[in-house]
């Protein structure tokens, strides 16, 4: 009886429908709190490379980061002049269709002037798409900081990007050079030689990680170049 | 210990030590090898692989007088692979850093001889209590390496215990530099190896 193939496929059935059903309840109850997860978190990283420093006795919760969010950015979306898009929110892109398109992340606080833009980028490392975001000072060329959200790089080699010692070496870096040109930063192996003249965008490596980096090198680049017409902007907009 | 009879207490203690999983049996290498780069990933592997081996063991050993034998090792996977997406959706859910760290490993554990092991080796043969004691054991045996390893690998490779900074400043000031082969999976391979040799010749266990 317990051989029989009549037996062996109800029972198979019977076990992929209760497995099956189980499985789903629990993804779909729990979607809700996932996709909060990713939202919030995505949130802490513009936060985090915008420079708002949290504390360790301190950590920041779902709602302190949800109100910390709210009340000190203001987002927009610029078209590829540079130019901001009116009567248009950050959720309306559709990145499949709308590639011109791309958001922009203010510092805002209260009574102050803007005092930095993230702007998200996006790019191969060496096994995986890494996500985050850079943030520039209100002059549109110095670094204020950078963050990773998302990576599948190795745990302890490429995935150290996400790292603070590697993300703070970005910080007061240049994205341009005397002649105004866009030169990016550049991850270089081992530690930058401060003599060089080319150290102004220049950042220490990571040990192991060569291929991630220079995926990052890469992909900043290109991520920094979509976004110059708008950081173009602002910097004449300082000078007058 | 008065709960448990003699019998039981054997399933329960042998894989922790005399039986150990990883370093007798020599299973479950791969995300022992993965995971081990900092304590707190190896504490919360551990806690996932103790889950699903203790109520994989105990489903199987429940179902195992109706599982034909010839579908036994899918019957087996599915309920495996289904406690494993369960712990890794409640992981996302709930320590959402966590599963970040953790990554693919947490999906690996479908993949994890132990598993599978016990489920043929054990649960298809024995009640569900012994079964649920037996996947306990071999998790927490499997979790107990790990987490060795771990603390060697956290203090060489980072420096820190549990994220918090053993090794004083002053030594790195004075041009000590943490070990980079620890945060490689090859560091990993040698603490195993060497924990693996010093508890055969401490125990005395030769292979036959």
């Amino acid at each position: 009886m317990r051989q029989s193939n009549s037996y062996t496929l109800i029972f198979m059935g019977i076990v992929t429908i209760i497995l099956g059903f189980l499985l789903s309840i629990a993804a779909t109850s729990l979607k809700e709190r996932q996709e909060i997860n990713v939202a919030i978190d995505i949130k802490k990283n513009i936060l985090r490379s915008l420079d708002f420093p949290e504390s360790q006795d301190e950590p920041w919760t779902t709602e302190s980061i949800q109100t910390m969010f709210d009340k000190n950015i203001v987002s927009y979306v610029v078209d590829a002049a540079g130019e901001k898009v009116d009567g248009m929110k950050v959720e309306d892109i559709d990145p499949l269709t709308q590639r011109d398109l791309s958001p922009v992340f203010c510092k805002k606080r209260k009574g102050k002037e803007i005092e930095g833009y993230a702007v998200p980028i996006a790019g191969k490392g060496l096994w995986s798409t890494l996500y985050g975001y850079i943030a520039l000072e209100s002059d549109g060329i110095t670094v204020k900081g950078i963050t990773f959200y998302k990576h599948g790089e190795t745990p302890g080699l490429g995935g150290e990007v996400e790292k603070e010692w590697f993300t703070q070496n970005f910080i007061g870096k240049r994205i341009i050079d005397e002649q105004s040109n866009l030169v990016g930063i550049q991850v270089v192996k081992g530690q930058v030689d401060a003599s060089s003249e080319n150290a102004f965008h220049q950042v220490d490596g990571i040990s192991g990680a060569t291929m991630t980096t220079k995926g990052l090198n890469n992909f900043l680049m290109t991520d920094l170049q979509k976004y110059e017409p708008f950081f173009k902007r602002i910097r004449t907009k300082g000078n007058s | 210990m008065a709960l448990l009879n003699k019998k039981s207490q054997a399933v329960l203690n042998d894989p922790l030590m005399n039986n150990n999983p990883i370093t007798l049996q020599v299973l479950g290498i791969c995300s022992a090898l993965a995971v081990t780069v900092k304590v707190d990933t190896a504490i919360i592997m551990t806690l996932a692989v103790v889950f699903v081996l203790s109520m994989s063991n105990t489903l199987i050993s429940m179902l195992r007088n109706f599982i034909p034998s010839r579908v036994r090792i899918i019957v087996q996977l599915a309920i495996i692979a289904s406690l494993v997406i369960l712990t890794d959706q409640v992981l996302r859910a709930f320590m959402y850093e966590m599963s970040k760290q953790l990554s693919v490993f947490v999906g690996l554990i479908i993949t994890n001889c132990i598993v599978m092991g016990r489920a043929e080796a054990f649960a298809m043969q024995n009640k569900p209590p012994q079964s649920f004691l037996d996947g306990l054991g071999n998790g927490l045996g499997y979790g107990i390496i790990l987490i060795a390893v771990s603390i060697f690998r956290e203090i060489l490779g980072s420096g820190t215990l549990y994220g918090f900074q053993v090794i004083p400043s002053a030594l790195y000031d004075s041009g000590y530099v943490n070990n980079g082969l620890m945060v490689l999976s090859p560091g990993a391979f040698i603490i195993l190896g060497l924990i693996i040799w010093i508890q055969r010749t401490v125990y005395n266990i030769e292979e036959n």
